[in-house]
């Protein structure tokens, strides 16, 4: 009887459902903006989709620029499942890819790969690690909201690479950005590059994808993960139950940081080879978006990244017909809005279900009445319940 | 010919809702319910938790369309779409959790949505609002902002809500729920003033006594269906909770006498600041021993939760030492002390017992998943954690729509609470806290709650309680701790004292000729 209550229920929106509507609304708006300009919408997206997926080197670049996006993703949705907002993704990438440079520059280039690389990633990690581990100490110890704190470490970041830059890893010839990093300390592969057609595809795509995992391994099974999200979800019951609040927030941010971090890593020392001077990295503020649309769901994160490097390869190809590249930027920022108002589209969905549900359920009944069963719907099981409600629909009618 | 017109109006309804029905997949929540309310009177809605008294008001208030039934109001069939309906319909509700706007005043709450206009007269609305504080006694002082008066006095601004927009027919739902014993007698004086005044009340609740001492006549619902209208006068409370409960029930919980055993609990000389930085537990000292059950009465605010957050380690002592069977705990964290053997019902079940959108599974195992068993080298053991919580589900009766995995927000609080208390006591601790255990809850989950803390003292542990209901304190504990102002009164055993003596100690004066 208890299972069936269960079953014989209207259906809920799920997350998943959310997400794709409003990436469908997304793109809506987007082929309304492109009609507004006289343009035709499916020549637009069919040149977004051919600039981005169109060959193995557009696919390559493509995933090679996803890389960071799930990475930040991941970082934001990590703090978020803790009930911590992370805006410093951008400052703990620079921290990271800093670090990153300054030793792709300095470890002799006669050193093994398998040793050089994950000494580049772990400290870019390490780097990252910290920046964000100082917000969680200053929100653990003195109460500093993470977002004022992120947002200031941020600038710190920028300001300390501006000063590393020129004192460290400077390029001579252009005196505002560092000396580019030879391939061989890059995380690009050659075999993945000649596969790709010189893509910015490296390895970091490959560590993007263990951290998903990672991820969701940590938050859903271990028991690190279990007290982290005891503080997110109610951090007066943790609190109670004997978690540790402060310790969690510290731990929380510093792996959110690392997260960061890592994406600096595959940014600076994979995607590209060079830091500039006086530039703030852009992916950290996408990544919030990419874990909102993902749900902070490691999965999720992982597919809306790769969505929203789809539409940033792609737009390059709009140019050729006129359309603006901002369109792909419209469409995004509408995507964003429509995942922040999730609850609008979670209603709309649940009373369209809740009406649908009704209606079977009148036909339910109307087919029991003239079965002349006397049971209460409530007893049916699933099966016999969709037989019935099909049965009945022509009795309604 | 005066006689006449009373006669008449005390004749007509002014609500009738007659044969109600409202289903909900898989529950008939209301089963052809009929309720007649007279102009003038008190009348209350009695029923358990779950028993369909808050579908049927919101049917009444215009939240849910019933399926069948008809709705009279002052004799005329009315249908009540909206909120707004029933208010045009002079009906008003006062809301279990209030709905106020903390940084604003009282006059500037009870004139939102009705400011009239762009430019609205604070003023002449404060005048206003005095003007009907002091006919029904409300006492509301209008340039006082909601966020400085007390809980009693905000619920008297959620009425006077109600009042200032001419509703006539006020709805109360559980309104004792969050208020102290000062705080509900002073309600039920206001509710006397409404009702002589010519107001006709409809009060929800489950708790006998205040329909004794205000209600006309009282409509009994047990799952959805009707009982029975009763005139409260000349119906006992025990005979109005049978037919609330469906069978006899005993107010009093049948315990043997205590055998105290060893020293588990010691507290010495403690003070705790509160979090205005002020001391809020001074000097306190009190022992607590296996086998027995040492009750702590006072009003709310006097101390009780500074001291049982520093017995249970979630608030720093000031100065003095708590023992736990000799062992100094006053510095350990949360966790150590639920090791050695603490377990606590918190007093917030929603706040600080439960994580309301996590599962049961994970809700029963929040103190100790950690612990092998639960998990293993830090993975966490999912089917066991299962078990763990179907076996408190099955033993603890607890129920809800998708058994362990249920969301703990979805349960009643009922059944919110026989989780937490499922959970404190299966993982068999010394000393059991429990803290305002039975807020808010029906007299059979009471009663089920009682008989527990009553089996674990005869086990042979140490429970301590807090409770602002004298009643509970008397009929649970053996001895008593009287707190007033964060200092221990006195201690004395239930069964030479009464609740006169006890309610003088909770003001702050003590009986001649004890010690403390």
């Amino acid at each position: 009887m208890r299972k069936n209550l269960r079953t014989l229920e209207a259906r809920k929106a799920s997350p998943f459902l959310v997400s794709i509507s409003a990436v469908f609304l997304g793109i809506i708006a987007g082929s309304v903006f492109i009609l507004l300009i006289g343009k035709n919408p499916f020549v637009g997206f069919e040149k977004i989709l051919f600039g981005a997926l169109s060959s193995s080197r557009r696919i390559g670049n493509t995933l090679g620029m996803s890389t960071q996006l799930v990475l930040i993703g991941l970082s934001v949705a990590f703090a978020f499942k803790t009930g911590l907002f992370n805006i410093g993704a951008s400052g703990q990438m620079l921290m990271g890819g800093i670090t990153g440079s300054i030793v792709a520059y300095y470890l002799p280039m006669d050193m093994p790969r398998v040793l050089y690389l994950p000494i580049l990633v772990i400290t870019a990690g390490l780097a990252g690690a910290l920046w964000g581990f100082i917000s969680g100490f200053l929100k653990a110890k003195f109460n500093v909201h993470e977002v004022v704190s992120t947002i200031m470490l941020n600038w710190i970041a920028y300001w300390i690479v501006y000063d590393f830059i020129p004192r460290f890893i400077i390029d001579p010839t252009i005196s505002v950005k560092s000396k580019p990093i030879p391939l061989e300390h890059t995380l690009r592969a050659e075999w993945l590059r000649s596969l790709t057609g010189f893509s910015t595809l490296n390895y970091g795509f490959f560590l993007a994808v263990i951290m998903t995992v990672v991820v969701w391994f940590i938050l859903t099974k271990t028991t690190l993960g279990f007290s982290l999200k005891a503080v997110g979800s109610n951090r007066f019951c943790a609190e109670y139950a004997g978690i540790k609040v402060s310790s969690s927030i510290m731990i929380s941010m510093a792996v959110a940081g690392a997260l960061s971090g890592l994406a600096g890593a595959t940014y600076y020392c994979g995607y590209s080879e060079i830091m500039e001077m006086g530039k703030m990295p852009n992916e950290g503020f996408d990544g919030i978006a990419v874990a909102l649309l993902g749900n902070c769901s490691p999965v999720g994160v992982f597919f809306a990244a790769v969505f929203f490097g789809i539409l940033k390869m792609g737009k390059g190809s709009l140019a050729a017909t006129g359309i603006p590249t901002e369109i792909a930027d419209t469409i995004i920022a509408t995507v964003i809005y429509f995942t922040a108002t999730n609850v609008i589209l979670a209603n709309f969905w649940n009373e369209r279900f809740r009406k649908s549900f009704s209606r079977k359920e009148e036909a339910v009944l109307a087919a029991m009445k003239a079965n002349g069963d006397t049971r209460s719907p409530g007893e049916l099981s699933q099966d016999e319940f969709r037989k019935l409600s099909r049965e009945g629909r022509k009795e309604v009618k | 010919m005066a006689a006449f017109i009373s006669q008449e109006l005390y004749l007509s309804y002014v609500i009738e809702m007659v044969g109600i029905r409202k289903e909900f997949p898989g529950i008939v929540a209301n089963d052809d319910i009929t309720l007649q309310v007279r102009e003038g009177e008190i009348h209350a809605i009695l029923g358990e938790n779950g028993a369909g008294k808050s579908t049927l008001m919101s049917i009444l208030f215009g939240l849910y369309h019933a399926d069948r039934g008809v709705i009279k109001v002052r004799g005329k069939e009315v249908h009540i779409k909206s909120p707004n309906d029933a208010f045009s319909l002079g009906i008003g509700m006062v809301h279990q959790h209030f709905q106020l706007v903390h940084n604003f005043t009282v006059a500037e709450n009870i004139i939102l949505g009705k400011e009239g206009g762009f430019v609205y007269d604070v003023r002449k609305a404060s005048e206003k609002i005095r003007e009907i504080s002091e006919r029904y006694g409300l006492s509301i002082e209008p340039d006082m902002n909601i966020e400085d008066i007390t809980v009693g006095m905000q619920q008297r601004v959620e009425i006077l809500k109600m009042l200032y927009r001419d509703a006539d027919i006020l709805i109360f739902d559980e309104p004792t729920a969050v208020l102290t014993p000062q705080e509900i007698e002073e309600l039920m004086d206001i509710m006397r003033n409404l009702a002589a005044e010519g107001k006709s009340i409809i009060l929800i609740t489950h708790k006998l006594d205040e329909i004794k001492a205000v209600a006309d006549r009282c409509t009994i619902i047990r799952r959805g269906k009707l009982v029975g209208v009763v005139d409260v006068a000349s119906t006992t409370a025990s005979d109005m909770a049978a037919m609330m409960v469906g069978r006899p029930v005993s107010f009093h919980t049948e315990k043997a006498p205590s055998v105290p055993g060893e020293k588990i609990l010691e507290i010495r000389n403690l003070s705790v600041m509160n979090s205005r930085h002020v001391p809020g537990v001074k000097d306190f000292s009190l022992t607590v021993h296996g086998g027995e059950i040492v009750g702590i009465a006072g009003v709310d605010g006097n101390g009780q939760s500074e001291l049982i957050e520093a017995i249970t380690g979630l608030r720093p002592v000031a100065s003095g030492t708590i023992l736990f069977r000799g062992t100094d705990m006053t510095s350990m964290s949360v966790r150590k002390r639920n090791e050695l053997g603490l377990g606590h019902i918190p007093e917030d079940r929603q706040k600080r017992g439960l994580i309301l959108g996590a599962a049961l599974t994970s809700n029963m195992v929040i103190k100790e998943f950690y612990k092998e068993g639960f998990s293993h080298h830090g993975i966490l053991d999912y089917p066991a954690i299962r078990d763990y919580t179907d076996a408190i589900i099955s033993e603890f009766d607890v129920r809800s729509g998708e058994g362990a995995d249920s969301l703990a927000g979805k349960l009643s609080g009922g059944n919110q609470q026989k989780a937490i208390i499922g959970r404190e006591i299966t993982s068999d601790p010394e000393l059991l806290i429990a803290v305002q255990p039975t807020r808010g809850l029906d007299v059979g989950a009471i009663e089920f709650i009682h008989r527990q803390l009553v089996q674990e003292r005869d086990k042979g542990k140490a429970v301590l309680l807090v409770s602002f209901e004298l009643d509970e304190i008397f009929n649970l504990s053996d001895r008593i701790a009287v707190i007033s102002g964060g200092r221990l009164i006195d201690i004395v055993n239930t069964d030479e004292t009464d609740s006169h003596a006890v309610g003088l100690m909770m003001a702050g004066i003590k009986a001649e000729g004890r010690s403390v």
